[in-house]
């Protein structure tokens, strides 16, 4: 095997690693949903966060236009707060409206974002006072037991 | 200052772990002879050899190679005395990956900035020296035993080494392929002066070709002259290596509980069965 | 009874403390090859050498291998997901299971078999025929120009094997289930795009490539070097370098999952 010919094979080699690398970058992987570019970022608190984890993504529209960065624990109001990154790009109204809502029936939780009237916009450092926790499977069982039990009673009276 | 003796073995000791392996060897190696370490297999002569190339170091004594005190030699020094050195191995050693040719330019390269071209010359000389310079696109696994032999000879004195040791050169080869190799020894030794070291336990091809002889049993040398002298010793041990008589100080049987006890075993066994 | 127990014990005692310097004695040397690592790079043709027979040579059992797993993932994961009707994520599941997982811990375990192995072989079978010490008496460091490159051809290739691991599983996975079975074309590839991303999870999972790498190459180098310089010792020691990299391929997997779901 002389030189030339290992040389040739290597060389191959590697780009076809690099080809594979691509191929899982773009086609198979979110490459340009990891690299959000310009970001700046907002709080906002819930009542509850249900299953939303750190890194999980903000979309408005179905659209990726964030991440969220952290979950904390606020003692003041024995809230949920929430910090998201948002694109730079992509500007909100200050009376926009975050939800915390869930892909598909078994999917992982994200935070929606609906974008208000106001004229004014989200700034580095607002906060996001409109919000939406997330659906609580035994409140929403239990609301529906109360309303269905209202329904009878008001029908045997 | 350079002393007239390449090596000087004085009271050296060498354990590996707990067991003793050299004891108490003194040896005076001078410049430019050619000096045999006989001895049976096992004896500890290749273990001499690799402490006269830094690859051990001795336990207690002192050795001197070429004015290095190898007890307490650096690594920058110890590979600066490597390169003055050459070994020749048993089975040859040649690297299995490279032809010929780059086996016995692979010193020229790694260790000088000559160029190619005159790389090309000295190895075709050292190749020619051995009269294999027909075979020197041939990668060694296709080389003969005798052959794979000679070219790592012509490897081993690519950079004209001052000191020359020789791993059992003469074992496994047939009597042409032995006094080629024999001869080759003694034309580089008249050529370059080089001091050569040969462990051997070929008592007839050695005797005839070198100045001086060493014999080690079991750690210790036994006895040492010039070859017309050991042939005429009258030491039980030498007597018995150089005529190869199967009994003597060598005893020819391995250590075994004595037939009587084996017969009065087998006379219990069998009335035990009565 | 009692002394059976004792003696036991001290075998086990004696089997964790033997396991423990076995460790130790590859991470020494580890540390020393990396320290005579200046050669690998500075005469990079032989390092060059060694990725050909290391990484090229592996090629082709990767890539088969990373086909066929990626085509039992399709047609498994078709069969469970239908049931919820879900069938549409096919191509999430595939994909997923392969950078996570599959993908960096079955090419490592094919790499140290077929790579680890030979690298032992040859490396034992060069200090059986004494060519390391006639290399060291011509005063050249064999661990700098032997063990090295070897050491650094494995490294190097690892990681670009897995990701033609991946990638040829992702392929099979989309030949049954796309192909085949009739899963929508549009679906597998954009469900697909939406769940992989590409820092959490095929960066993690070529970062756990270049660690099981760094891993099988180590531990190859060392048996090889360490065997006995006999036809049985070269033979254990090819054998070693299997087992014993299996095992660290799937410890270290189990580190290096738990440290990146929590980061």
């Amino acid at each position: 095997m002389n030189r030339a010919t290992l040389n040739l094979w290597v060389g191959i080699f590697v780009v076809g690693g690099f080809i594979a690398l691509l191929f899982l970058a773009f086609k198979v992987g979110n490459f340009a949903g990891g690299n959000l570019g310009e970001t700046y970022s907002v709080v906002a608190h819930f009542d509850n966060i249900g299953g939303l984890k750190a890194s999980a993504p903000v979309k408005s529209s179905g659209v990726l236009v964030g991440r969220v960065m952290s979950i904390q624990f606020d003692t003041k109001k024995y809230d949920a707060l929430v910090t998201i990154r948002l694109d730079k790009r992509i500007p909100f109204s200050s009376d926009t409206m975050a939800s915390v809502l869930t892909s598909g029936i078994l999917g992982e939780q994200y935070v929606g974002l609906e974008t208000g009237g106001e004229v004014e916009m989200l700034k580095e450092g607002s906060e996001i006072t409109h919000t939406q926790g997330a659906m609580v499977l035994e409140k929403l069982i239990g609301q529906f037991f109360i309303s269905k039990s209202q329904e009878s009673g008001e029908g045997a009276k | 200052m350079a002393s007239d003796a390449a090596i000087e073995v004085s009271n050296l000791n060498f354990q590996y772990g707990e067991r003793a392996i050299l004891r108490g060897i003194n040896m005076r190696i001078p410049r430019g002879s050619i000096i045999a370490i006989m001895g049976q297999s096992g004896c500890g002569k290749t273990t001499l050899l690799r402490l006269f190339g830094g690859q051990l170091k001795p336990t207690e004594g002192s050795l001197i190679v070429d004015g290095q005190d190898m007890r307490s030699i650096q690594t920058d020094a110890l590979y600066q005395l490597r390169r003055r050195m050459g070994m020749l191995f048993q089975f040859g050693a040649l690297f299995t990956d490279l032809s010929v040719y780059d086996n016995v330019a692979f010193q020229m390269r790694e260790h000088t900035s000559l160029p190619e071209t005159l790389i090309h010359d000295l190895t075709l000389l050292k190749l020619q020296a051995v009269g294999l310079r027909g075979v020197r696109d041939r990668m060694p696994g296709e080389l003969s035993g005798g052959m794979a032999r000679r070219v790592a000879l012509a490897r081993a004195i690519a950079l004209d080494p001052m000191i020359m040791m020789y791993d059992e050169p003469f074992t496994g080869l047939d009597p042409i392929s032995m006094g080629v190799i024999a001869k080759l020894i003694r034309d580089l030794n008249s050529a370059l002066g080089t001091t050569s070291i040969i462990v051997t336990h070929d008592v007839q091809e050695s005797l005839r070709l070198v100045d001086y002889v060493y014999f080690v049993s079991q750690g210790v040398i036994v006895a040492e002259g010039t070859p017309d002298q050991i042939r005429a010793s009258t030491l039980p041990y030498v007597h018995q290596f150089v005529w190869g008589e199967m009994d003597g100080p060598v005893p020819f049987h391995y250590p075994a509980p004595s037939m009587q006890h084996l017969l009065a075993g087998q006379r219990s066994h069998s009335s035990g069965q009565n | 009874m009692l002394s059976k127990i004792k003696n036991d014990v001290q075998n086990v005692g004696h089997l964790t403390l033997e396991l423990i310097s076995g460790i130790g004695a590859v991470f020494v040397f580890l540390i020393v090859t990396l320290s005579h690592s200046a050669t690998s790079f500075q005469r990079f043709s032989l390092t060059i050498r060694e990725i050909f027979f290391s990484g090229v040579l592996s090629l082709i059992i990767i890539l088969v291998s990373g086909l066929f797993v990626g085509m039992v993932l399709g047609l498994q994961g078709y069969e469970t997901l239908q049931t919820y009707g879900s069938s549409d994520s096919v191509g999430v599941l595939v994909a997923l299971s392969l950078t996570r997982e599959l993908g960096p811990v079955v090419s490592a375990l094919l790499f140290a078999s077929r790579a680890g192995s030979a690298i032992t072989a040859e490396i034992g079978l060069m200090k059986a025929t004494e060519q390391l010490s006639a290399m060291e008496m011509m005063a050249i460091n064999p661990i700098a120009r032997v063990v090295g490159p070897r050491f650094w051809g494995g490294v190097l290739s690892m990681p670009v094997l897995t990701a033609m691991f991946i990638s040829t599983g992702v392929l099979g996975g989309y030949m049954i289930a796309v192909l085949l079975i009739g899963v929508d074309s549009g679906a597998f590839w954009s469900q697909m795009n939406a769940a992989v991303d590409f820092s959490h999870d095929v960066l993690n999972g070529l970062i756990k490539s270049f660690v099981f790498g760094l891993a099988v190459c180590a531990i190859a180098t060392y048996q090889g070097y360490s065997a006995a310089p006999t036809a049985e010792g070269v033979s254990g020691a090819t054998t070693r370098t299997v087992v014993s990299s299996s095992l660290a391929i799937l410890a270290l997997d189990l580190v290096l999952t738990a440290f990146m779901l929590k980061g």
